[in-house]
């Protein structure tokens, strides 16, 4: 994506912004709350329309698309804050993630293999999922976006609001999501750990792009040290 | 026993609703007194208000507070092309389809502006439309009559043989016309469409990243809903004979609603169930009530507390049973689990 501009109503949330993700890399977005990272996931699915600026995907633009279309194109969204469907089952909201598909045969393929990447879904499959606890939400969130076999999978904020340990797990499985030939599009506010697993890394401050490099540059940056992982320059 | 019967499997189910078809259609050959099928006949009409109505509200989670306008929609559709008015004389057969496509078509029309529109916003808008409807019908005078209506309309005729003046036939159109609304109601349910609604009444902005066409969903919620109730329309003008301006107004609306909160919200059977308890209430107890009154030298007109009656039944039901008398597994789940959150870490 490209020169990318967002607005609500009058307020300019994103200006110029440009990312690129190659295939099979892991991206990463950091930036503090308020910087843009979920208005730029918005936009690429097409949530949010930006003002200004294109977006292609595979070499063709999906800056009109509808989020349906973007979804159907190939590209997965675990959205900001989980938004399971509470007072389904589990096995309801990861069958409403392949929404857009047809194949029974292929559907009922990957839903074994997210069961497989998430034990966990697998213990609970008929439990409503109101009833999880947060992590195993945001199992279900991500695994309900690989329901659509996504080539390109964006994550929102996925350790939000979990304990360390389950940080880890969930950052271990992005790793194999992405090692199995996913895409992914990683936005946190946990730099250290996203950049970890990032190839590269663009750091958002409010609206704009203010440095861009492979992750292990980022984590050796002083301003990045600074600002986002806690000081330790 | 009614919760019992909702949650056998489905083969079963199939099984009583045929029973008590069989029943129903038999039985003008056991009872001969018109009127009880001029009441049923009625019940039915209200019966497919609500399983068009519960389409909206129970399955997509639409709060629809305008709803009459499409019966009246349906009904003045009757009135204006099958009558002497401009001496268009559509045959009724046709128009059922007709009626339920124009209501269709105005179901769009409003769908249309309140796409962005949620919860109490939405209720306002529909709420509007429902007031401006038959206002419009009633200044309209030109062509629907005014404060008068239409009257004289074509009597529906069945294979040459006209309907006169006997409720029977129109009885057993009505109970045809469940029925196909019931085949209807059940199919889009279980179909992707259904589960597109189930998904948007649940979390809309979710509903979005799965990737369903939130827009399109939610057009064709209220398109199949007012195709039920211009149905509807058709056939109650045609019964009646007549249309006038305050046969559509919000009690109606609220009626209908009223009878799928009682009922069970997004449970077919409930919503039946709900529609026959509350038009049994409004059309049978309380005129009686009057009579009962009347014989006893107390002189009350118990049909002016209507309302009062809706409210303490209604309040009541919420008290004891939240969910209505048959609810749909999912209601019930939501209200058992109180409010159960998605964002606790």
């Amino acid at each position: 994506m490209h020169g990318l501009d967002a607005h609500y109503g009058r307020i300019q949330a994103l200006s110029g912004i440009s990312i690129r993700v190659e295939e099979s890399e892991i991206v990463t977005l950091i930036g503090a709350n308020g910087a843009g990272k979920t208005t730029t996931l918005r936009a690429i699915s097409g949530l949010v329309r930006p003002s200004r600026g294109e977006i292609t995907f595979g070499g063709r633009s999906i800056l009109r698309n509808s989020p349906d279309h973007t979804v159907r194109a190939g590209i997965g969204h675990s959205p900001e804050g989980r938004r399971v469907f509470a007072r389904m089952s589990v096995r309801e909201n990861l069958e409403l993630g392949a929404f857009t598909r047809d194949a029974k045969g292929e559907i009922a393929g990957d839903l074994a293999y997210v069961l497989k990447t998430f034990p966990r879904l697998q213990e609970r499959l008929e439990q409503k999922a109101g009833t999880l606890s947060g992590g195993e939400q945001q199992m279900l969130a991500m695994g309900r976006a690989l329901m659509s076999r996504p080539k390109l999978l964006m994550l929102d904020e996925p350790s939000l609001g979990l304990s360390p340990l389950l940080v880890a797990t969930i950052f271990a499985v992005i790793k194999e999501i992405n090692a199995r030939g996913t895409t992914i599009l990683l936005v946190e506010q946990n730099a250290r750990q996203a950049l970890q697993i990032a190839v590269r890394g663009y750091v958002l401050e409010v609206g704009k792009i203010t440095h861009e490099d492979s992750g292990a540059n980022l984590m050796a940056s002083p301003a990045v040290q600074a600002a986002y992982l806690g000081g330790a320059a | 026993m009614l919760q019992r019967l909702a949650s056998l499997p489905r083969s079963r189910q199939i099984i009583v609703w045929i029973g008590l078809a069989l029943v129903l259609v038999a039985l003008p050959f056991i009872d001969h007194n018109d009127s009880h099928f001029n009441l049923l006949a009625d019940a039915g009409v209200y019966v497919l208000l609500a399983l068009g109505l519960n389409i909206v509200v129970g399955f997509a989670g639409l709060l629809d507070l305008g709803y009459a306008a499409f019966f009246a929609i349906g009904s003045y559709s009757y009135a204006m092309l099958a009558s002497p008015q401009f001496n268009i004389h559509v045959p009724f057969w046709v128009m059922l389809f007709l009626a339920s496509g124009i209501a269709a078509v105005f179901g769009l029309l409003l769908g249309a502006p309140t796409l962005r529109l949620r919860g109490d916003y939405l209720a306002i808008v529909t709420l509007g439309f429902g007031e401006i409807v038959p206002q419009t019908f009633l200044n309209l005078n030109k062509y629907t009559g005014g404060p008068n209506g239409i009257s004289s309309l074509d009597t529906p005729s069945f294979f040459g043989h006209p309907f006169g003046f006997a409720s029977v036939p129109y009885y057993y159109v009505i109970l045809a016309l469940i029925g196909v609304g019931l085949f209807a109601a059940y199919n889009l349910r279980d179909s992707r469409l259904g589960r597109a609604w189930m998904a948007i009444r649940e979390d809309e902005l979710a509903a979005k990243h799965m990737g369903i066409n939130t827009t399109t969903a939610k057009l064709a919620a209220f398109a199949f809903g007012a195709s039920f109730s211009g149905m509807a329309g058709c056939i109650f003008a045609s019964k009646l004979n007549l249309v006038s301006p305050d046969s559509f107004q919000f009690s109606v609306s609220v009626l209908v609603l009223a009878m799928l909160v009682l009922g069970g919200m997004g449970n077919i059977p409930g919503v039946i169930v709900g529609s026959l308890v509350l038009f049994t209430v409004n059309f049978i107890f309380l005129p009686q009530a009057n009579n009962i009154a009347a014989s006893i030298n107390l002189h009350v007109d118990f049909t002016n507390y209507r309302f009062f009656v809706y409210g303490f039944i209604l309040v009541a039901i919420m008290l004891f049973k939240p969910e209505g008398l048959i609810p749909s597994q999912q209601r019930r789940a939501e209200l058992r689990a109180g409010h159960a959150k998605t964002e606790p870490g």
